[in-house]
């Protein structure tokens, strides 16, 4: 019963952020990724996802300051951000993402503020949340060892 | 008292009267009827004086002679005195005098003293002529003595008045009068003194001859009618005109009587006492309520501290835990680099010492957990017969090395998805199967499920049959084997052959699975199992049986040195099987072996299983065996029936044989069976069955019968043994040498190697991945994507199917690397880029391909050569797949699209349409 223990809690740990939707199915995949040859894949990736999702985000906030009402220009900020979401499976935030798309198609400057608040909000939990998950793995040690028999 | 004290008052008074009766008596007689007179005053003095102590309440007599006023001047002169009044004065004329001529010398100063002049005398003389009865006056300060006193007056007649004469008569016949006075105070005292031995009590009398104006005659007037009466008692004095009365007094206030003090002093004390009581009852019970206040706070004080023990321990462990992973982590990669011999043995040891302290502290953060009660259970459908593989399977290195049996068996009627918690049950099981294995040397380990109705049923049986079970025991130990799974002697009989097939005996006929499920469902929804490990071990001794769970408690220190191990995963797992609601125990017999047993309620999974394959535990088991039949030739009953209920998890139908022979006798009695379902296609054979030399004639028998195509086909021979080290020794004779412990998954995948059963529904899952690989294996690829994320991801998916990979994050940077001629086989190209865009760069690069190709068109035909058209496949990478997006990349020269995150399947279809393609236009 070696690492069983905190690979069981890191399991139910992603199970409840699946419950609560903040991943989606894209995230296994992604973990399905992740091999010998690059055992750290998904770590890799989801750092790599809050890297460039801040600096994004720190974009359209700009954005939003310095060409208000430019529908276009945040549409296409956040189509970015939205790809970002989806390819490692934040399904509430590339939710939010949508929302605010949807507000810009509608020209509607207060959805578009508020659906941005929102995707900062998710962001900064679901950062959280990861992190504590990611630690948890870190503790859990590699997969192998999980399995091994121990007297 | 009073009362007797006026009785005798009256009765001294009544004999004081009755002499002076005499007295008057003798006075008429010797004073009258002599003439001379007979009495002078010498002789009434001397008389009176000698009898005065017959008149004890009278202080003195005297006697006055009836004188009428003709008569005083003869008188007087005759005596030669004048009378004189009671003031000692010359007496005035009246008409009758009543001077006194003889007095007692006690009372001589009354001597020639008219009696008529006094004013109570002179009533009392008149009185007592007029009744010829004594009489008294009323109490008066008497002359001689100023006492106060009473006067008796009694009338002296002269002889010869009838006895009933007349008032009138009387009067005429009186001669004088006989007179004493009661000086009450000195007389009366005396002889009421001698009564009143009791001081307190005060004794008047009174003449209460006017009843609402009583005089006092005797005794202090009393002060106030305050002081009651203690007694009231009437004289009579013999006068009857007048009354008297003796009234008896405490001196003071009557003291009040006891009673009056005690009873209210007692109800006082009583009361007192109760009150006290009360009070004490009260400050006792405030007490009490205070110290049980004080108690409870020190409780729930204990109980935090305990808790916080157990938190602090959980925090702890899990500090501990943390930076000891990272030792771990970085020991395994030490491992893992070039190191010389000693340095490897160092970091293993490191390694191995981290991994025991790993343990130790999950066994104590478990049981902080559990003390701390934050240990939930939870509540997962799971596969125990596939839980109960597994956890025997960790065991199988050890139980090899030490060549000992170990195996399990669930029995039919358990269910075969329960809900439970699959970890915490695994965690009981490892535990007691860790120690079972640790602990025996030889013999067997065998871990048995059912369901604890069955093993109570079965428990009974074993009490009846105690005697028997004796008999037999003794029987089969004569034969130097015991029936149990490996023929070691266990602790405890339950798992002999003889109480085991009971277990067996009514799930002989395989129940349907659906009517099985329908009976579960009238049942409760609860099952609860009895789980027991039984081994064959060293045993715990005695004196350490009753400890055995509590933590850190070994049988004895020894234990850890020979065994290894801290004592804690015992009251682990009771902790764990209360949690599940059962309970944990053992029975024992030093050198002989122990049997763990532990109950767990668990509930039935209603659902159906096959809906929750994903999280159901169990891998599924192939059903490709069903319908097999097997034979199975194992001496021993309790073994053959659990590689039978291995074997009939797959389905294969297995008869059991006592040896080799029987089992050929079968075989042979196979022939007429001509369809293939129905021929037996597997011998299996135990170990200890099989004699080199003997058997293998048998065998030989089995080849022949082949020949002489009696038998279709020779079934399999499958050899069963318990060490690794037996293997390679038979391995030569049999088709394959199976170890144990088996379960069904080993057998089966052994099984599927030897019959070539083909798994189709396996085959079609593995089939896409590795064609895929087969696709894109060593091909390079590029992907355009000016996100980060999406790259990485992408990428990596496509490495997994062994392509090579490359990235750029800008059409622009695309375009420059596809430049003619370039080495890559295929490009995924975002769609939405900065800058530029996926579409523009497709154009940009089929353009460059054409001019490319226009060129090597021309180079061809002047060389002759034959020219292949080079065409770059482009899939777009794409989130929003629509139709015109779709349409977009068609136009702009792309070959596909795939949409962005990656989904094997669509990847699949697309890479699969773009290899079609390419060979299309390749031919």
């Amino acid at each position: 019963m070696d690492y069983s223990n905190l690979r069981r809690q890191a399991a139910s740990m992603k199970k409840s952020l699946f419950d609560q939707g903040y991943l989606d199915e894209q995230f296994c995949q992604v973990e399905d990724l992740q091999d010998e040859a690059s055992p750290n894949f998904v770590e890799e990736v989801v750092t790599l996802f809050f890297k460039d999702s801040g600096r994004l985000m720190s974009n359209i906030e700009q954005a939003l300051e310095k060409y208000p009402r430019d529908f276009s220009r945040w549409d296409a900020y956040m189509q970015q951000l939205k790809g970002s979401c989806s390819s490692i499976g934040a399904s509430r935030m590339k939710n939010e993402c949508m929302s605010f798309r949807d507000s810009c198609g509608q020209g509607n400057v207060e959805g578009c503020m508020r659906s941005f608040q929102k995707v900062k909000r998710e962001h900064a939990v679901l950062r959280q949340k990861l992190e504590s998950y990611f630690q948890l793995l870190r503790q859990a040690g590699p997969a192998g060892a999980a399995t091994r028999p121990v007297m | 008292m009073c009362e007797e004290r006026a009785r005798m008052l009256q009765e001294q008074f009544g004999v004081t009267v009755n002499h002076v009766r005499a007295l008057a008596i003798l006075i008429s007689t010797f004073h009258f009827q002599k003439v001379p007179s007979a009495i002078d005053q010498d002789t009434f003095a001397t008389y009176t004086a000698r009898t005065s102590f017959e008149r004890p309440v009278l202080n003195g007599v005297a006697y006055a002679q009836r004188i009428f006023h003709h008569e005083r001047e003869m008188f007087e002169s005759q005596q030669g005195w004048i009378m004189k009044t009671m003031k000692r004065e010359a007496a005035p004329p009246q008409d009758e005098y009543a001077p006194v001529i003889f007095s007692q010398d006690t009372v001589s100063y009354l001597s020639r003293i008219d009696m008529m002049s006094g004013e109570e005398d002179r009533e009392n003389i008149i009185r007592a002529r007029a009744t010829g009865k004594a009489v008294l006056t009323n109490p008066f300060r008497l002359l001689g003595s100023n006492h106060l006193g009473v006067v008796l007056t009694f009338a002296v007649y002269r002889p010869g008045l009838a006895a009933d004469a007349s008032v009138e008569e009387r009067v005429e016949a009186t001669a004088g009068y006989l007179g004493g006075a009661f000086d009450v105070e000195s007389l009366v005292e005396n002889l009421l003194s001698k009564l009143a031995g009791n001081q307190d009590i005060v004794v008047n009398v009174y003449d209460v001859t006017n009843a609402s104006e009583p005089m006092v005659m005797y005794g202090p007037q009393s002060p106030d009618g305050k002081v009651p009466l203690l007694h009231v008692s009437t004289l009579d004095f013999g006068d009857p005109f007048r009354r008297h009365e003796m009234r008896c007094r405490y001196k003071q206030k009557p003291p009040l009587p006891w009673s009056a003090i005690t009873n209210p002093l007692g109800a006082f004390v009583i009361w007192m006492l109760v009150g006290y009581i009360i009070c004490a009852a009260w400050t006792r019970y405030d007490k009490v309520s205070e110290d049980c206040r004080k108690m409870e706070e020190l409780k729930t004080q204990a109980e935090a501290a305990d808790v916080a023990k157990s938190q602090f321990l959980a925090t702890v462990s899990h500090e501990i835990r943390t930076p000891m992973n990272g030792v771990l982590g970085m020991l395994d990669m030490l491992l893992g680099t070039d190191l010389t011999m000693t340095q490897k043995d160092y970091a293993q040891t490191a390694q191995m010492c981290g991994r025991a302290l790993i343990t130790l502290i999950n066994d104590v953060l478990d049981r902080a957990k559990i003390e701390a009660g934050k240990l939930e259970l939870e509540a997962v459908p799971f596969d125990l017969r596939s839980l109960m593989d597994d956890v025997i399977s960790l065991f199988s290195s050890k139980s090899r090395e030490k060549c000992i049996e170990l195996a399990v068996f669930v029995c039919d009627d358990v269910p075969k998805v329960v809900i439970g918690d699959p970890w915490r049950f695994r965690q009981i099981l490892t535990n007691l199967v860790g120690n079972a294995v640790k602990f025996t040397e030889r013999g067997h380990v065998f871990v048995r499920v059912c369901l604890a109705e069955n093993s109570k049923v079965e428990a009974n049986k074993v009490l009846n049959g105690t005697m028997n079970g004796k008999d037999g025991k003794v029987d089969t130990a004569a034969n130097g084997a015991f029936n149990t799974l490996s023929g070691f002697q266990a602790a405890d009989e339950r798992n002999n052959w003889d109480y085991f097939k009971l277990l067996l005996s009514d799930k002989e006929l395989p129940m349907d699975e659906a009517e099985c499920e329908k009976s579960y469902q009238n049942d409760c929804d609860c099952v609860t199992l009895m789980i027991s490990i039984e081994d064959t071990g060293v045993g715990i001794p005695l004196h350490a049986q009753d400890r055995v769970f509590t933590p850190f408690m070994q049988a004895d220190s020894s234990t850890s040195r020979n065994y290894g191990g801290t004592g804690i995963g015992l009251s682990i797992s009771k902790c764990l099987a209360e949690l599940m609601g059962g309970h944990i125990s053992f029975t024992s017999r030093p050198f002989v072996g122990s049997t763990f047993t532990f109950s767990a309620v668990l509930k039935r999974s209603c659902k159906d299983t096959s809906s929750d394959s994903k999280r159901s535990l169990s891998e599924a088991l192939p059903t490709a065996f069903k319908g097999m039949k097997a034979i199975l030739v194992d001496g021993r009953p309790v073994r053959g029936a659990v590689t039978r209920y291995h074997l009939n998890r797959l389905g294969i139908i297995v008869q059991v044989v006592n040896s080799l022979s029987i089992g050929l006798q079968t075989l042979s009695g196979q022939n007429g069976v001509k369809e293939s379902r129905e021929k037996l296609s597997m011998l299996f054979i135990e170990s200890d069955i099989w004699r080199p030399e003997t058997d293998n004639l048998l065998l030989n028998r089995l080849n022949e019968l082949k020949n002489n195509s009696q038998v279709h086909e020779v079934p399999k021979l499958v050899l069963l043994v318990t060490s690794e080290a037996d293997k390679d020794r038979y391995g030569s004779t049999f088709d394959i040498v199976m170890c144990k412990p088996i379960r069904a998954s080993t057998i089966a995948s052994c099984l599927q190697q030897l019959l070539k059963v083909v798994m189709p529904e396996r085959k079609e899952n593995e089939n896409r991945p590795s064609f895929l690989r087969s696709l894109l294996i060593g091909k390079n690829i590029l992907i355009v994507d000016d996100n980060k994320v999406n790259l990485r991801v992408a990428a990596a998916a496509l490495k997994k199917y062994g392509a090579k990979v490359h990235c750029v994050d800008s059409g622009k940077d695309a375009v420059c690397l596809l430049q003619q001629p370039h080495c890559f086989d295929a490009c995924f190209m975002d769609v939405q880029m900065p800058e530029m865009d996926g579409f523009e760069a497709t154009r940009q690069i089929r353009q460059m391909e054409a001019k490319a190709n226009e060129e090597r068109k021309t180079l061809a035909s002047m060389e002759g050569s034959t020219f292949v058209e080079s065409h770059l496949p482009i899939l777009a990478m794409t989130a929003d797949v629509i139709q015109a997006t779709y349409e977009e990349c068609i136009k702009s020269g792309m070959d596909g699209y795939v949409s962005k995150p990656f989904d094997e399947e669509q990847l699949y279809q697309a890479v699969s349409r773009l290899v079609v393609g390419t060979t299309e236009s390749a031919v």
